[in-house]
């Protein structure tokens, strides 16, 4: 993507086109940036299948020039999933994906409730199946507990970054929900494991403190309000290498979460990296393991 | 492009790039924004509105040749509101106000905000109500404030005729419903900064008129870009995406 891509068609009048003008996305060199998503469900997308999910948030990626998106937890909104609700949304990622193999990846949805079940799943989709990553792991319990560690024990045997989801809710997280600190402390326990902190706990401010003194931990902005400040304090705390780009969507859409980055004072190089650059490091080692195109 | 949702002066709990207004200045015409609609962030929490109106109404006129028309902050609650609501219209010249009622201590039911409108609506003047300006579950711990429930605007505005209401920072997808009822009124529009889930605009163009969807982006507190993308993602033809980011809201400050 680069400035003339990015605004091309909906502001193609005249009257608009100064604001194509003004915008500068692209990076010095001209190169277009590689997007990659790292946080993408199929809730809240017209379609009564994953196959039609997936069309519809493939076009609104192209808009955007989003070239792939990692997958996760299918349709699914339940607080508590049972290991069969783990299945059937696991099911319908791995239909999204195969239906757009070059668009997108999927990544194997789990919960430290059910460690033996997890572990067998994750056999299931990422060993033996197409999926490349662990997460978002959201459910049930908070990630820093023990039963976690036989799940991040399997991920490190095949290399695979695992996305935790994090909040840090003025009010109160909900019962299991995971904070930076339990990725902090799961991490600990992992130094060798790539984690990303989803969310970085929404409130940002908090969570890139907790989590800058622990390296095998990246900062992800998706899935909040797009407050001016965040990638930037990001970058300055942990450097860029630790920030990632991810929407959310369906809840949330790819606009508000990449108007972060691309809105964002720092250095194109440091784009780079956030949109995109990073996330294919981290994958690098499976994505070659399976023979997939980076 | 004409931004109905921009801010001057300081957030009370971060400095933001583009809070000293000669910066934002520089950035909204970097972004070839031709007109933005300004409040102050001093009308939150000052209890001196008088001094917050001056001090927006001067920087509009010393900083960017015109590119800002302020909007000035009114609380209904404070005594000799209306002075306030004077000042605005007929010493600032300005074609509107921005009301916080979640900061300022009242709902929509209250008669203080009837009272409001019946007099703005005889003034000609815009209400801007802004149903919050940030993610309550990240609120600073001592600064816990609830978003506005706009639901009763509907009933509230039948007896004004005359009301143009502006609300913003509001996603109206997380109840269509009163948005629809809301539009149906032809007296209420609503900018985009808080649409949210994927192509949520198109989605609330589609549930309501376009004419009624302004572009506003809720700089600088927001990146300016999301906004900006929002429309971009809706996949719109090039007549209604200048209606979006141009013509509705030029009509709504022409009415």
């Amino acid at each position: 993507m680069n400035r003339r891509t990015l605004l091309k068609g909906a502001f193609a009048s005249l009257a608009v086109a100064r604001a194509e003008e003004a915008q500068n996305y692209a990076l010095e060199s001209g190169r277009p940036f590689r997007i990659w998503d790292d946080h993408c469900h199929l809730g809240s997308i017209p379609g009564d299948t994953p196959e039609e999910r997936m069309t519809a948030l493939v076009r609104w990626a192209d808009r955007l020039g989003i070239e792939r998106l990692l997958l996760s937890q299918g349709y699914c909104t339940a607080l508590h999933p049972t290991p069969a609700q783990f299945q059937e949304e696991n099911d319908r990622v791995m239909r999204a994906v195969h239906r757009f193999p070059d668009r997108s990846f999927g990544s194997v949805y789990l919960s430290p409730a059910y460690p033996e079940f997890s572990v067998q799943e994750f056999n299931r989709c990422v060993r033996d199946g197409p999926m490349v990553c662990i997460g978002e792991v959201e459910a049930d319990k908070p990630c820093s507990v023990p039963e976690m560690d036989l799940i991040v024990e399997r991920a490190a045997t095949m290399q695979v970054p695992i996305l935790q989801h994090t909040w840090l809710k003025i009010g109160g997280n909900e019962p299991g929900e995971s904070t930076p600190y339990d990725v902090v402390a799961l991490a600990k326990r992992h130094p060798d494991v790539p984690f990303v902190c989803v969310h970085t706990g929404g409130d940002w401010e908090r969570g890139i403190r907790i989590i800058r003194d622990t390296k095998n931990v990246s900062a992800e902005i998706a899935g909040s309000n797009p407050t001016s400040g965040f990638v930037e304090m990001a970058v300055r705390e942990l450097g860029a290498e630790r920030v990632i780009y991810g929407s959310d969507v369906g809840g949330r859409s790819f606009a508000s979460q990449l108007g972060k980055v691309l809105g964002a004072e720092i250095p194109d190089s440091a784009k780079e990296l956030i949109l995109g650059g990073n996330l294919r490091r981290l994958l690098t080692p499976i994505l070659r393991a399976k023979g997939y195109r980076l | 492009m004409i931004d109905v949702n921009v801010s001057l002066s300081r957030w009370p709990f971060r400095r933001l790039v583009g809070d000293e207004p000669d910066g934002l200045v520089a950035n909204l015409r970097k972004r070839n924004v031709g007109q933005a609609w300004a409040g102050t962030f001093d009308g939150i929490l000052h209890k001196d509105l008088s001094s917050a109106n001056e001090r927006l109404a001067s920087d509009c006129r010393r900083y960017g040749s015109g590119l800002f028309v302020p909007f000035g902050s009114i609380n209904p609650k404070l005594p000799d509101w209306q002075e306030d609501l004077r000042r605005c219209q007929e010493e600032h010249k300005m074609p509107g106000i921005r009301l916080h009622p979640n900061y300022h201590g009242y709902d929509l039911k209250d008669s203080a905000f009837s009272e409001l409108l019946r007099l703005s609506s005889s003034r000609r003047l815009i209400v801007q109500v802004a149903v919050r300006m940030e993610d309550e579950r990240t609120q600073h711990p001592l600064m816990r404030v609830a978003p506005v429930d706009i639901s009763p605007l509907a009933d509230v505005i039948k007896s004004e005729r005359g009301v143009r209401v502006l609300v913003l920072n509001w996603n109206p997808l997380e109840d269509l419903e009163t948005a629809q009822k809301l539009a149906s009124t032809g007296r209420v529009w609503f900018d985009i900064s808080m649409v949210e889930s994927v192509g949520g605009v198109a989605r609330l163009v589609q549930a309501i008129s376009i004419q009624q969807v302004l572009f506003g982006s809720h700089y600088p507190l927001f990146y300016f870009e999301s906004a900006l993308l929002k429309v971009r993602e809706g996949g719109f033809a090039e007549a209604e995406a200048r209606a979006i980011l141009e013509d509705n809201a030029r009509r709504l400050l022409g009415t």
